[in-house]
């Protein structure tokens, strides 16, 4: 108990990062991130790490770029717009094979929005939001305690892929207060980057780029990326799944929509009804084997989230048709409560499963 | 230990919303309860509406979010209006009578009126009119001890505001001794 901290996400995030040994945070306010900067502003300092407010999110994520060339572990954060404007920069930091961790506090959008929970961002997030054929690595927490556990993995994660990995969160996730564990018990890896422009004393020029004039250059990079993203689609996908083995409907649901879900279950399950949740935890690579394994036990999925419907295309594609897929979404700021969920499981999940099997 | 209790409290900015539901959470993390706390509340730093939800239990939480609170916490009137339709029956509300009325649409929950901010003022500062009705919900329902919250101040409170503690904690046993403990 003597380890418990009543924290929000948003803090854990700075745990977390401090526990990845991160060298260097730049980032410009938004809500609903700010808790992120503001302790990272003593944290970094007091770990004889780099913290620096820039002048915009754009010259933040340029700074990760920076900073990342040099080999040091770089991170920034914001929320929707202010991920939106650093999307050129991921797309160089991708394209010159740079680890850096990005953390998105998605709000209700598109434009400005509003300052309350979204996950509108998922297709700008797994789908490469920037230019060019490139993929970002993203871990989605559902709780205080991931927020700092996921960190140190996401640093990782990027130094063995050499580029960005997202931590793909809502308002919800990042203000919400919970107990967390802050136990540092984290694997450590080679951190070496021979590839960084260190200085040359001893050796010859490393090139950090993004611009690649040859034709056939360009295409080698990019055969050399497609090949590191199918080893984590083989190597890197992450799931959980709660009371799914009999589920007749499986609910499909990520951040705090998966929090609600998992009392959705309950619900369900207090009144006979076979629902379970499937969580995707790394949304890139998606568990699309597992969704597709599933599918073929016979099992209809609801893609539950704050959006008109995104991720809900990622499980169409895993179930290839094999079972039919519902969506149930909120937006623009507003969270889906468990009522409201179970009333729509009822009304069009379960019960039409029933008919199926009665017909 | 409670199993589950979901909480609303909901004024508007200024009235220390916030504090008293992160209190309540720390002092049921220091209990050994599961707890979520979460906020929502406009850009106005005073003036705005102000909510927070807290939902304790005894065994892992799902939805940090609830429609359907087992108490409310009412601080003003248009805020009691919002959420007091919404408590479960068999559920308490308890209402700042200095700056609302009393609900005359809610005949399956209780009803708990406590005039916070008149009894602050007779303690010496208005501004403890949350401690009040903190120290009433805690004194009633027992979602955990007055001495835990007590106990969470130090930790809770920002630095320039632990000079309040002791007035804090008067507060607190002044909202318990008038709901009969």
């Amino acid at each position: 108990m003597a380890n418990r901290k009543l924290m929000k996400g948003n803090e854990a995030i700075c745990y977390g990062a401090v526990a990845a040994g991160c060298d260097a945070f730049f980032g410009y306010p938004i809500t609903p991130q700010n808790e992120i900067p503001e302790l990272m502003s003593t944290l970094m300092p007091a770990n004889n790490a780099v913290f620096l407010q820039a002048e915009s999110e754009v010259s933040a994520i340029n700074m990760v770029y920076g900073a990342a060339s040099a080999g040091k572990r770089a991170m920034t954060s914001s929320s929707s717009p202010g991920i939106s404007l650093k999307q050129e920069g991921i797309s160089y930091i991708a394209g010159a094979e740079l680890p850096c961790v990005i953390v998105n506090v998605q709000r209700g959008g598109p434009g400005l929005g509003n300052t309350q929970a979204g996950q509108a961002d998922y297709f700008q997030t797994v789908k490469g939001g920037g230019h060019g054929d490139y993929k970002v690595l993203t871990l989605a927490p559902w709780s205080a305690q991931e927020c700092y556990e996921f960190m140190p993995l996401a640093f990782d994660l990027a130094d063995q892929y050499r580029g960005p990995v997202a931590i793909l969160m809502d308002a919800i996730i990042g203000q919400m207060l919970e107990a967390v564990e802050l136990h540092g018990d984290f694997p450590s890896i080679d951190r070496s980057k021979t590839w960084a422009v260190t200085g040359t004393r001893g050796r010859a020029h490393n090139v950090i780029n993004s611009l690649w004039i040859d034709v056939n250059v360009m295409e080698e990079l990019n055969i050399r990326l497609q090949a590191r993203y199918r080893t984590a689609e083989r190597d890197e996908v992450r799931y959980a799944e709660y009371q799914v083995d009999d589920a007749d409907l499986v609910l499909v649901a990520y951040g705090c929509p998966a929090r609600v879900c998992r009392t959705v279950v309950d619900l369900a399950r207090q009144e006979g009804l076979k629902v379970g949740l499937f969580r995707p935890i790394t949304l890139y690579p998606f568990p699309t084997a597992r969704i597709a394994e599933i599918a073929k036990s016979g099992s209809q999925f609801m893609a539950v989230e704050m959006s008109c419907g995104q991720m809900v295309e990622d499980v169409k594609l895993a179930v290839n048709g094999a079972a039919e897929v519902l969506f149930y979404g909120r937006t623009g700021g507003v969270v889906p409560t468990p009522t409201e969920v179970f009333n729509f499981v009822v009304e069009y999940g379960v019960s039409s499963c029933a008919a199926d099997k009665r017909a | 230990m409670l199993k589950r209790q979901e909480v609303i409290i909901a004024g508007m900015g200024g009235q220390g919303i916030m504090v008293i539901g992160q209190l309540l959470a720390h002092a049921a993390v220091m209990e050994g309860s599961s707890v979520v706390w979460f906020p929502t509340y406009g850009p106005e730093t005073r003036g705005g509406f102000a909510e927070c939800t807290v939902i304790v239990a005894s065994e892992e939480i799902g939805s940090p979010v609830t429609s359907t609170p087992d108490v409310l916490i009412a601080m003003t009137q248009p805020l009691l209006d919002k959420f007091a339709p919404t408590v479960k029956p068999g559920g308490t509300i308890f209402v700042n009578t200095s700056l609302a009325e009393p609900p005359t649409n809610c005949p399956n929950c209780k009803i708990v009126g406590i005039a916070a901010n008149d009894v602050a003022t007779e303690l010496g500062n208005v501004k403890a009119a949350n401690m009040v009705m903190l120290g009433a919900y805690v004194g009633m329902l027992k979602p955990v001890k007055l001495e835990s919250l007590k106990a969470s101040m130090e930790e809770v409170l920002p630095e320039h505001n632990r000079r309040f503690i002791p007035a804090n904690n008067a507060a607190l046993e002044k909202g318990a001794t008038l709901v009969g403990v």
